[in-house]
């Protein structure tokens, strides 16, 4: 079983808000829009995405998402951290791109 | 599963209030957690109830989500106060939004929230009036199961 915390550990993420770290990963989903998100994502789901404001969180929580990524060194907003820590929704960050986040991922899941 | 009584809940939405999105289908989805419905029925509620609130939020002055729970079934209904829709049809095609770039900037405004509503409720329907308001009632089926 993939945890949260494995996959920060190995890919070097920042844990700006940390929820449940011993969630289970179930797969990975990627997208910039909110509604193919709620669309396509699974249960489980570690999503990346390069939004920032607080209906990420919404959004992680309505579909059961284990965490959100946000990649490129974009930070959260100030709103988001404090609405993921009363949800309890696990925020991470990387300076990496999408597709260097998602290729280093893709291995440790598939 | 058994619900004694009628459970109900109701939430006032701002249009334009995106920091509260996802309080009132929030609550619903815990709501139906906590009666115990089956994670299918939790899952396609609280989906269609959230790309409802969205909607109200990114596109309506000011609404209202109730929601009631039963042995039968989940409703939902949203009013709101706002420009309305034109053409209905054209509303529940893919990719037809008229979101502003400000709202697209923010990853809405994809035209995917209405058939994300219809995919995931047993029955929709949908009312609005030009230049009033909008209506939708959604409606979920809860399958006679076993205790979950
Ligand atoms: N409550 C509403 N009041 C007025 N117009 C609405 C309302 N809901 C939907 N519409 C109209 O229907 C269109 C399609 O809605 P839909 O939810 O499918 O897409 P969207 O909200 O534009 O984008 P997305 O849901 O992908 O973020 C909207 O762009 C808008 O023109
Ligand atoms: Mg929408």
């Amino acid at each position: 079983m993939l945890k949260v915390s494995d996959i920060a550990g190995r890919l070097g993420l920042d844990i700006r808000v940390g929820g449940d770290l011993h969630t289970e990963v179930k797969g990975c989903y990627i997208s910039d829009l909110l509604s193919d998100v709620m669309a396509n994502a699974g249960d489980g789901d570690l999503w990346i995405t390069l939004q920032t404001h607080p209906n990420i969180v919404a959004v992680a929580v309505i579909k059961g998402l284990s965490g959100i990524i946000i990649t490129n060194g974009r930070s959260p907003e100030p709103d988001t951290v404090r609405k993921a820590e009363s949800e309890n929704v696990t925020i991470l960050t990387t300076v990496m791109t999408t597709f260097d986040t998602a290729g280093l991922l893709y291995n440790m899941i598939k | 599963m058994h619900i004694a009584d009628c459970i109900e809940g109701c939430f006032q939405l701002m249009g334009g209030d995106f920091t509260n999105a996802g309080r009132a289908s929030g609550d619903l989805k815990s709501m139906l957690a906590k009666l115990g419905v089956s994670q299918d029925v939790i899952r396609r509620a609280s989906i269609a109830a959230f790309e409802a609130e969205m909607n109200v939020i990114i596109h309506a002055v000011a609404g209202t989500m109730h929601y009631t729970v039963n042995n039968e079934e989940v409703k939902i209904i949203l009013t709101d106060m706002g420009p309305g829709i034109e053409s209905i049809e054209r509303a529940m095609q893919e990719g037809y939004s008229t979101a502003p770039d400000w709202v697209r900037e923010m990853g809405w405004g994809a035209g995917m929230g209405l058939p994300n509503i219809k995919r995931n409720s047993d029955n929709l329907k949908i009312d609005s009036v030009v230049g009033e308001g909008t209506t939708l009632e959604i409606i979920l089926y809860i399958r006679k199961e076993k205790t979950c």
